[in-house]
């Protein structure tokens, strides 16, 4: 079947919101939005890959050779580094609302107010 | 309460499933890449560009506004964990005494230290050559900081990481980034459009100002790494050691 990287992808990030909906503690919730992100590097390099095709990095291969698509490339590099940035910020959240409440349960945040 | 929600979350999420899978069932089979863009990206690399590496000139000059957002992002999470985690510290972190005892473990670290950073140069500044560029090298540099906290002591990394080095790093990285756009408009161009020579492809100057940019981003992203790393160890140094101000 010549769709399954594709499937795997919408498979990891049904996980991830499974997890989401479902988390008991908020260190797993933002671990979950990775799992999440994840799905998208997995579905643009999938889309990208082309069969027979190399790394579009032409320091000792001729311009004809085929190659993978480099702006999926791209916009996957870029996305990795931000999602480690949101983890981050997510993760200080987390810390702050475990010092301020004292539990890391969401439902203990129900009469959270904006 | 509970099951409810579960219900509702069990029927929304094989609706999106079914909606996701009916997409990607609509898509070009693995492996036989469609689009006309990417195509077009690596034939024109070389000759319009002067850069080997059509993934990096992607990120830096194709779509260079674009990673300028992806920065502006970078820059905004580093600096909210920083307001988060700095605004309520009330411990003093000053008196800490951190050191590493064991001399093999701080002489080996701090060569590898030194060694990280030197990869970490090496990866930014042949970003358009070969496989690598600002982003990864900018991680690999923070990474050499890192080192130095894990190899010598807490203080030795607050003095170079923390607030004082890694902040304004981060800004000169980001600032670069913007006003090398800006310098373009100057030279009555496209933002971010070459406004350099671009040199020959393969050698360390080439891709004219992309590599700029490459390495402009490569500062913002080793600041924003150490900033967030450095406000993370701090909360977790005052938490352990720090005597309540």
């Amino acid at each position: 079947m010549t769709i399954l990287p594709y499937l795997l992808a919408v498979f990891i990030f049904v996980v991830g919101l499974f997890g989401i909906v479902t988390s008991r503690n908020l260190i797993h919730i933002a671990v979950c939005v990775s799992v999440c992100q994840s799905a998208t590097y997995v579905l643009l390099l999938a889309i990208g890959y082309r069969k027979h095709g190399t790394a579009p990095v032409f320091g000792d291969i001729p311009t004809s050779r085929t190659v993978v698509d480099p702006i999926v490339q791209a916009l996957t590099l870029t996305d990795i580094v931000v999602a480690v940035a949101v983890s981050a910020l997510l993760l200080a959240i987390a810390l702050k609302v475990y010092e301020k409440k004292g539990s890391l349960d969401p439902r203990d945040m129900a009469e959270m107010k904006g | 309460m509970i099951r409810l929600r579960y219900a509702l979350f069990v029927a929304g999420i094989l609706g999106l499933g079914a909606v996701l899978v009916v997409g990607v069932a609509g898509l070009p089979d693995f492996g036989h890449y469609a689009g006309p863009y990417g195509d077009i990206i690596a034939r024109q690399v070389e000759p319009q560009r002067h850069m080997a590496n059509a993934v990096s000139a992607t990120v830096f000059d194709y779509r260079g506004f674009d990673t300028m957002g992806e920065e502006l992002i970078l820059f905004a999470a580093a600096s909210a964990v920083a307001l988060l985690l700095r605004e309520t510290r009330d411990h003093d972190t000053k008196q800490i005494v951190d050191a590493v005892r064991s001399d093999a473990v701080h002489g080996l670290g701090m060569l590898t230290a030194a060694a990280t950073l030197l990869l970490g140069i090496y990866v930014v500044a042949h970003g358009l050559i070969s496989p690598g560029g600002g982003f990864q090298g900018g991680v690999i540099l923070s990474g050499a900081v890192v080192l130095v906290f894990l190899a010598a002591e807490y203080h030795a990394y607050a003095r170079i990481g923390a607030t004082k080095f890694a902040e304004p790093l981060e800004s000169f990285g980001a600032g670069a980034y913007v006003g090398l756009g800006l310098i373009s408009f100057a030279f009555g161009l496209a933002f971010l459009e070459n406004f350099i020579d671009l040199g020959v492809t393969g050698r360390l100057r080439s891709g004219g100002s992309a590599a700029l940019v490459n390495w402009a981003s490569a500062l913002a992203v080793a600041g924003g790494f150490l900033v967030i790393f450095g406000e993370y160890l701090e909360e977790n140094m005052a938490a352990r050691y720090g005597r309540r101000t």
